[in-house]
């Protein structure tokens, strides 16, 4: 299979991407082209041009700024699992360690994952539950977008036309806190079916704070209420974990359905993968 | 059109490609290196895994261009010529492959897996084969032949 034909270049600063994504309508940035060149194999997606953004080097970067680690989006999925500022980000080790293979980790990038922001892709959960802060760079400067405001729908996001994700701050966990990732994968892809992410605060034995996030259950990536909710307060028992995670994927909501997994067996793996990933989280 | 440079196994080649071209037909078509193979050709089954700057990644969703600088090694490369790498003699005497379709893939991802673990578990090699299909040897000889290689010496490549 063999992609229509595109222009290809390489940017060699964010200002000189962000001036070319300006002047040429028809393009698209390139980070891993691990979603996109698969796409454009397909015939998907034909732009006219590629802009290489991975040889960047203010973009391929992990730094430890005191409060919060910082990712730069051309750092790859391997990048991400193997540093050490990393440690502390539990949730984040053990997604990155079930995306796809060793060679889709190798060329694979985060900030090409959010952007491209897939229903069933892992990083997303993960930035929710860990609240991430997304920073992203335009002709018109600046802005740093919540990760809760950030997957806006069906690989959509709240990026504008012509801007850029250029890093991703993750707050370091205060003493008490931990998180975990746990996926029900397609087997053939590795993509989630449900992927869940938790990230807990315990005081003195009680939950004081919980984030639960999934990817693969519905139109993109959420941030579950219902089951962070019924989790405050209560001491970190498996009971306690297993009778807030029955309230998982049970608002309003679009459940997906696909040959694979029926919207019911969807609802039921998330309630199973909150329990998962919250008793990872509280080490139980 | 865009003009790169690269070396391939020690070799510096310098070309005008289509911005289209995929770094696995330019490999195979454009220097005749044909023991990287195309499986599925939807990044799926790891018989195009080569190295690039020392990592496997699937040369069949690369395009040559983003490879424009960089260092290759493919399966041609991995030992010099007469002579076989620990997991080409692994593959050999453990009957790693069958059709050997998949072999190359095979050898180039193992050789990643090794330069960073050099004596991994047995489920490390089946994870770290994760991305790397084979249709007829039901995997336990490839998983022989790794180890075989990492029991030969610590590889470095
Ligand atoms: C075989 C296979 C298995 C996979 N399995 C999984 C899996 O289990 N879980 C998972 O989550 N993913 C999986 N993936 C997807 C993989 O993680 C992709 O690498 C990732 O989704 C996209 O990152 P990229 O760097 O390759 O982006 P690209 O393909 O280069 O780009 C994707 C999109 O994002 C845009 N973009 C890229 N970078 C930026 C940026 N900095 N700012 C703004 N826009 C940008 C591009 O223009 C494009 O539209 C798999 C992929 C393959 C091929
Ligand atoms: S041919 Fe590249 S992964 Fe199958
Ligand atoms: S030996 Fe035939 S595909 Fe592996």
């Amino acid at each position: 299979m063999i992609p229509s034909s595109v222009d290809y270049t390489r940017a060699s600063s964010v200002g000189e991407a962000i001036r070319l994504l300006a002047e040429n309508p028809d393009a698209k940035l390139l980070a891993g082209g691990h979603s996109l060149i698969p796409a454009m194999k397909l015939r998907l997606n034909s732009p006219a041009l590629l802009i290489d953004i991975a040889r960047i080097a203010e973009l391929r970067f992990i730094e430890d700024t005191g409060n919060a680690i910082v990712i730069g989006a051309a750092s790859t999925h391997a990048d991400i699992i193997t540093n050490p500022h990393l440690k502390g980000l539990t949730a984040m080790i053990e997604a990155g360690e079930l995306i796809g293979d060793t060679q889709v980790r190798n060329m694979g990038t985060l900030g090409g994952s959010i952007a491209h922001a897939d229903p069933s892709a892992d990083w997303p959960a993960v930035l929710l539950a860990l609240e991430a802060q997304i920073k992203v760079q335009g002709a018109e400067g600046e802005r740093i977008i919540p990760a809760a405001e950030f997957f806006t729908g069906f690989f959509s996001t709240a990026l504008d036309t012509g801007e850029i994700v250029t890093e991703i701050h993750l707050p370091k966990p205060a003493a008490g806190s931990a998180s975990a990732y746990r996926k029900f994968m397609q087997p053939a892809s590795r993509f989630a079916i449900v992927g869940c992410a938790a990230s807990v605060s315990v005081e003195g034995g009680v939950i004081s704070a919980a984030n639960v996030a999934f990817t693969g259950v519905s139109d993109a990536a959420f941030l579950d209420e219902g089951v962070a909710s019924a989790l405050i307060g209560k001491p970190a028992t498996l009971e306690n974990i297993e009778a807030a995670a029955s309230a998982a994927a049970e608002g309003d909501m679009h459940i997906n359905e696909d040959h694979f997994a029926s919207q019911a067996y969807r609802k039921h793996l998330a309630k199973v993968y909150a329990k998962r990933a919250l008793a990872g989280a509280c080490g139980l | 059109m865009p003009k790169i440079s690269l070396t391939v196994n020690g070799k510096t080649h310098t070309h005008e490609v289509e911005g289209r071209l995929l770094l696995v037909h330019y490999l195979r078509d454009t220097l005749g290196l044909t023991g990287t193979h195309v499986g599925c050709d939807t990044s799926s089954c790891g018989a195009c895994t080569i190295h690039l700057d020392g990592k496997a990644i699937k040369s069949c969703s690369l395009l040559a261009a983003q490879a424009d600088g960089s260092s290759i090694t493919t399966i041609e490369g991995l030992a010099p010529d007469g002579e076989l790498h620990p997991l080409q003699e692994g593959f050999k005497e453990e009957h790693g492959l069958q059709c050997g379709f998949c072999t190359p893939g095979m050898i180039m991802c193992a050789a990643d897996l090794l330069s960073h673990n050099p004596d991994p578990s047995e489920q490390e090699i089946r994870e770290g084969l994760e991305g790397n299909i084979c249709r007829c040897t039901g995997y336990h000889n490839i998983v022989r032949a790794i180890q075989y290689a990492a029991q030969k010496s610590a590889v470095a490549v």
